[in-house]
C-alpha cells in the first residue's frame, strides 16, 4: 500500500510503484485538474507541487512520492482562490486554458522561492508549452503578483 | 414561423423516447443543475431564471479564442440585460436536430464563430428583450409602446412601474415572437464592444473538469488506440497475450486499422497496448518519404495541363515583353496542429439503447453524425456533449476520426462507458496536417518597376478532397490557391495554375488554411520592390486602389511601427499584408540576428480591421496567439515523412515556442465599420513573411522554405 498526502488528505492506494503520479491524480484519486499532454516531461501541463517544488507528475513514478505532500491545482487554495488564480482572472491569461492549471502551479512554486523574479528569471524557470500563445499575458500576471521591495 | 418545440414540449417529448434518464441527456447542465422547472426558456438562446439570472446557449465550441463570451455579449447587448447575471452554456445538438438546426450552424473554424452568427444571435436577443416588454406591458395593460427595458428591468415609462424580467419570462415565453426586429447600430453597444471578462476563465483556471479528457463517469473504463503508423495501412494480426493478463484490462479491440486496449486506467491502457505485438500490413505507401513526395510536388509544376484558378490579361505576352523577369521557387512542409490536448471521445451506450458522447469538439453536429454512424443509431438516439477543447485550430472540425474510434470502442462495452484518449505520439502521426506545397512564381517588372505580370504555380494537396470528397470545382481547391487567385494587388496581367497532387499524407485545415500563400506571395512582394529599387511600404500601396481596405492597415501599422524612421542598431524590419477570414491585417516584425545565426524576433507590430470588435482584448489576444502559433512554424517546426509515416513523435523533436521567445506584440485595432471580420486566424497570415523579410534585411538571404531551422544564416 502506497502511502502519501493530497491536498492535506492523507490517501493509501494499491497501485503499480512505476505508475505515473499524473495517473494516480487523474484516474486513481479523481483529481482531473492535473493534464497530461506529451508524458516525457517536456510541456508541463502536468505540473504539480511536490514538498513545495514544482514536478512534472507525468514522468514520475508514485512510488517516489511516498510520505510526501503532493498539492494540485484543486487543492491550491484552501477556499476560494489562490492569488496566482485570482492574477490569472485579472489579466485574463488563458485562452483555451489547458496548459494553465500546470502554468499556474509553476508560477506558483516560482513566486515562493523568488517574490520578485526577473523577466530573465520567469524566462528560466516557467519552462511550461502554451499553444494559444498567453506567454505575455503569464509574464505580467506574475510581475503583477511580484512582492513590493521592502523599505522603499 | 417556426415550429420549434418549446423546451417544455421537448421534455416531454424526450421522456417519452429516452425513458427515465431523459432528462439527463436532453437538459444542458446548467439549466438543470439550476432546477430547470422555474426556469423559462423565452426563445432557443435565451433562458431566463426567477432570480433573473440568464442562461445564453452558445452554439459554437469554445477553443480558447472566445467566442463563447463575445456571442453571449452580442445576445446579451440586444437583449439589454444585466451582464452580471448572464452565463453560457453550450447548445445540445440532440436537441438541435430535433429542432430543425434551431441554433444555426455548431461548425467552429474559418474565424466564423462571430461574424457568421452575429446577425441570428443579436436578433434572438431582440426578439427575446420585445417579447420580455409584451409581457411586462399585458400585465399591465398598457400598450408595450410606452415600456423600456434596460439591464433587465422593463420600465412603464408613464406611470414608472417596473418588472424584471425574471418575473415575467414565463409569460414571454408563451408570446409570439416578432417577424421583424431593429438591431442596435455597434455605435450604442453597452455590453458588445467591451473588454469584459471571459466567461471561461475561472473555472479554467480552478482546474474544474470542462475539457474533454476530464470527463469521469461511474463504472468509466479508459481506452488507449494505436493506429498503423503508414496512412493507409491495416492490421494483418496481433497477438495480445502478454497485454491480456496485465493489471486493469478488460478489453483489447482489434479493428480494421487500429488496436485498442480498454483498463480501468489510460495509463495501464497504454502499457498495455505496448505489449501486443500488431503486424501491421502498410499498404501501398510503406516506402513514401519527405522527398517522394517533394518529387510529387514538383512534377506537378512541370506539368504542362494545369487548370487555371484565375486568368487576367496575358501573362505569356507581358512576360515575355516585361524590361525585368524575376523568378523565384518557394516551399513548406506538413504541419501537424498538435492541440495541447490530445483526441478524445468519452462514449456510453446505455442500457435503454440511447447512446451518449462526450468530446472536444469543433462541430457538435459533425460529431454526432459521426458518432451515429460508427453506432449504428438514428441520430435521435445520440447525444453529444460538447467540452471545452484543449486547442483546436481545425483538428476537431473537418475530421471526426476520435469520435467514431471511440463510438466504435465503447460499441464492444455495452452499458459501459469507455473514455478513449490518444498519447501524444499518436496524435502527432495521425494529423490531419497542414499542406507540404510548392510554388513557382514568375514577375514581370516594366521599366520603372512596376509589376505588370505575375504567373504563379501552385502544387499543393487539396483539403477539400480529403475532407468534403466531390466538392472540387473544375480541378481547383480555393483554399489551396488564395492569395493568389484573390490577389488584392492592381496587376494588369495574372495566371494561377493549380497542381492538384494530394499523396497519402492525410491534410487539413490548419489555423488559417492557405497561409503558406501568403508567405510566399508576401515575400515575393518583397523581392520584387528590391528589384525594383522601392521602399516595400511603398511599393505595395503603390497597387492598392485608394479605398482598399487593405491600405488603411498597411498605413496604420507603418504609423505605430514608424516605418519611416531608422530601427534601433541590430534590429531590422520587414513588412506583410494579408487579407482573409474576413478580416484586412497588416504586420511589421522586428528581428534580431546574431553572428551564429540565431533568430530573435524582438517586436510584432499588427493592425487589424475587423469591420466590428465585439471583445477588443480578446481580439488582441487571439493577435498574440497568431503570433506564437505562427512562431514555431517559422522557426522549427516540421513533419517530416520516412517510410510512409511522420517521423516527429511528441514535443520533444516537433517544438512550441517557449515564454523566452515571446516577442512583444503591439496589436492596433483599426475597426472601420461596415462589416464583420474573424480575429482567430488573420493576425498569422502575413507573419512568416513579415520575419522573413525583416531576416533578409538583417541579413541578404531571402528564406524561400520553412522552417528557419534549415537554414544557415551565420554571417
Amino acid at each position: 500500500m502506497l502511502e502519501f498526502t493530497v491536498n492535506n488528505r492523507a490517501v493509501a492506494l494499491d497501485v503499480e510503484p512505476e505508475m505515473p503520479l499524473l495517473w494516480v491524480l487523474r484516474d486513481h484519486l479523481d483529481l482531473p485538474g492535473t493534464k497530461y499532454s506529451c508524458g516525457i516531461a517536456v510541456c508541463g501541463a502536468c505540473t504539480v507541487l511536490l514538498d513545495g517544488e514544482a514536478v512534472r507528475a507525468c514522468a514520475l513514478p508514485v512510488s517516489r512520492v511516498a510520505g510526501r505532500q503532493v498539492v494540485t491545482i484543486e487543492g491550491l487554495a484552501q477556499d476560494g482562490l489562490h492569488r496566482v488564480q485570482r492574477a490569472w482572472i485579472e489579466h485574463q491569461v488563458p485562452q483555451c486554458g489547458y496548459c494553465q492549471t500546470g502554468m499556474i502551479m509553476s508560477a506558483v512554486a516560482l513566486l515562493a522561492k523568488n517574490p520578485r523574479p526577473s523577466d530573465a528569471e520567469i524566462d528560466a524557470t516557467m519552462s511550461n508549452l502554451c499553444r494559444c500563445g498567453t506567454y505575455a499575458r503569464v509574464r505580467k500576471a506574475i510581475h503583477a503578483l511580484a512582492t513590493p521591495p521592502a523599505g522603499g | 414561423m417556426t415550429t420549434a418545440l418549446s423546451r417544455r414540449d421537448f421534455l416531454k417529448v424526450s421522456a417519452a423516447l429516452g425513458g427515465g434518464l431523459a432528462l439527463g441527456f436532453c437538459l444542458p447542465p446548467t439549466v438543470g443543475a439550476a432546477g430547470g422547472e422555474s426556469a423559462s426558456e423565452v426563445n432557443a438562446w435565451i433562458v431566463v431564471h426567477p432570480d433573473d439570472r440568464v442562461v445564453i446557449r452558445i452554439a459554437r465550441s469554445e477553443m480558447g479564442q472566445g467566442t463563447y463570451t463575445a456571442l453571449a455579449q452580442l445576445v446579451a447587448e440586444e437583449l439589454d440585460c444585466d451582464w452580471a447575471k448572464v452565463s453560457a452554456e453550450f447548445a445540445s445538438p440532440n436537441e438541435h436536430i430535433r429542432r430543425q438546426r434551431v441554433w444555426g450552424s455548431m461548425s467552429t473554424g474559418g474565424s466564423m464563430g462571430v461574424r457568421s452568427s452575429q446577425d441570428y444571435v443579436r436578433r434572438a436577443g431582440a426578439s427575446a428583450r420585445h417579447l420580455l416588454i409584451e409581457a411586462a406591458a399585458a400585465r399591465w395593460q398598457v400598450p408595450a409602446s410606452e415600456c423600456r427595458a434596460v439591464a433587465g428591468v422593463i420600465t412603464h415609462v408613464p406611470s414608472a412601474r417596473t418588472l424584471r424580467y425574471g418575473q415575467v419570462a414565463a409569460e414571454a415565453a408563451r408570446l409570439t415572437p416578432p417577424v421583424e426586429v431593429k438591431l442596435r447600430d455597434a455605435r450604442d453597444w453597452k455590453i458588445a464592444g467591451r473588454s469584459l471578462p471571459r466567461l471561461d476563465i475561472p473555472d479554467k483556471v480552478l482546474g474544474k473538469p470542462v475539457f474533454g479528457v476530464d470527463v469521469s463517469l461511474p463504472g468509466m473504463l479508459h481506452a488507449s488506440i494505436a493506429q498503423c503508423p503508414v496512412f493507409g495501412g491495416r492490421v494483418r494480426r496481433i497477438d495480445a497475450s502478454a497485454a491480456q493478463a496485465m493489471r486493469g484490462v478488460k478489453k483489447i479491440l482489434r479493428e480494421e486499422n487500429f488496436v485498442a486496449v480498454v483498463a480501468d486506467s489510460w495509463w495501464r491502457a497504454n502499457q498495455a497496448l505496448k505489449k501486443v505485438t500488431i503486424d501491421w500490413d502498410s499498404g501501398e505507401h510503406a516506402l513514401a518519404s519527405s522527398e517522394t513526395i517533394s518529387a510529387m510536388l514538383r512534377a506537378g509544376l512541370d506539368d504542362p495541363a494545369l487548370p487555371q484558378a484565375r486568368t487576367l490579361g496575358d501573362s505569356a505576352a507581358a512576360l515575355a515583353s516585361a524590361a525585368k523577369v524575376v523568378e523565384a521557387e518557394y516551399q513548406s512542409p506538413y504541419l501537424n496542429h498538435a492541440t495541447m490536448e490530445p483526441q478524445t471521445c468519452t462514449a456510453w451506450f446505455r442500457p435503454d439503447g440511447f447512446l451518449e458522447v462526450w468530446t472536444s469538439t469543433q462541430n457538435g453536429e459533425a460529431s454526432m453524425s459521426a458518432a451515429a454512424a460508427a453506432a449504428g443509431l438514428p441520430l435521435d438516439r445520440v447525444e453529444v456533449h460538447k467540452m471545452m477543447l484543449g486547442g483546436g485550430f481545425g483538428r476537431r472540425g473537418g475530421p471526426q476520426d476520435f469520435v467514431t474510434q471511440g463510438v466504435t470502442i465503447a460499441k464492444a462495452l455495452p452499458g459501459v462507458p469507455v473514455k478513449m484518449m490518444w498519447s501524444r505520439e499518436e496524435d502527432m502521426q495521425h494529423g490531419f496536417y497542414r499542406p507540404a506545397s510548392l510554388v513557382r512564381l514568375k514577375a514581370g517588372l516594366d521599366a520603372q518597376g512596376r509589376l505588370v505580370a505575375l504567373h504563379t504555380r501552385i502544387a499543393c494537396p487539396s483539403i477539400l478532397n480529403v475532407l468534403m470528397p466531390g466538392s472540387l470545382k473544375d480541378g481547383i481547391d480555393f483554399t489551396a490557391v488564395r492569395s493568389f487567385s484573390d490577389l488584392p494587388y492592381a496587376v494588369a496581367n495574372q495566371r494561377v495554375d493549380y497542381a492538384l497532387r494530394n499523396g497519402h499524407v492525410p491534410v487539413g485545415f490548419w489555423r488559417a488554411p492557405g497561409q503558406q500563400n501568403v508567405f510566399y506571395r508576401e515575400s515575393f512582394i518583397d523581392e520584387l520592390a528590391i528589384a525594383a529599387g522601392k521602399d516595400s511600404l511603398a511599393y505595395r500601396l503603390a497597387m492598392l486602389k485608394a479605398d482598399d481596405k487593405n491600405r488603411l492597415v498597411l498605413e496604420a501599422v507603418a504609423r505605430a511601427a514608424a516605418w519611416d524612421k531608422p530601427t534601433a542598431p541590430g534590429v531590422y524590419r520587414g513588412l506583410a499584408m494579408a487579407d482573409g477570414f474576413g478580416s484586412y491585417t497588416a504586420m511589421v516584425a522586428e528581428v534580431s540576428v546574431d553572428a551564429q545565426g540565431q533568430v530573435k524576433v524582438r517586436r510584432i507590430v499588427v493592425a487589424i480591421d475587423s469591420g466590428h470588435v465585439v471583445h477588443p482584448d480578446n481580439c488582441r489576444a487571439q493577435a498574440e496567439s497568431n503570433v506564437v502559433y505562427g512562431l514555431g512554424s517559422l522557426l522549427y517546426q516540421e513533419n517530416k515523412v520516412k517510410n510512409g509515416r511522420i517521423v516527429e513523435s511528441n514535443f520533444h523533436d516537433f517544438r512550441l515556442p517557449r515564454i523566452h521567445e515571446m516577442p512583444q506584440v503591439d496589436t492596433v485595432l483599426v475597426p472601420t465599420g461596415g462589416f464583420w471580420g474573424g480575429h482567430g486566424e488573420p493576425a498569422i497570415l502575413p507573419l512568416a513573411a513579415a520575419v522573413c523579410n525583416a531576416i533578409f534585411a538583417a541579413t541578404g538571404k531571402r528564406i524561400r522554405s520553412l522552417p528557419l531551422s534549415l537554414h544557415n544564416l551565420r554571417s
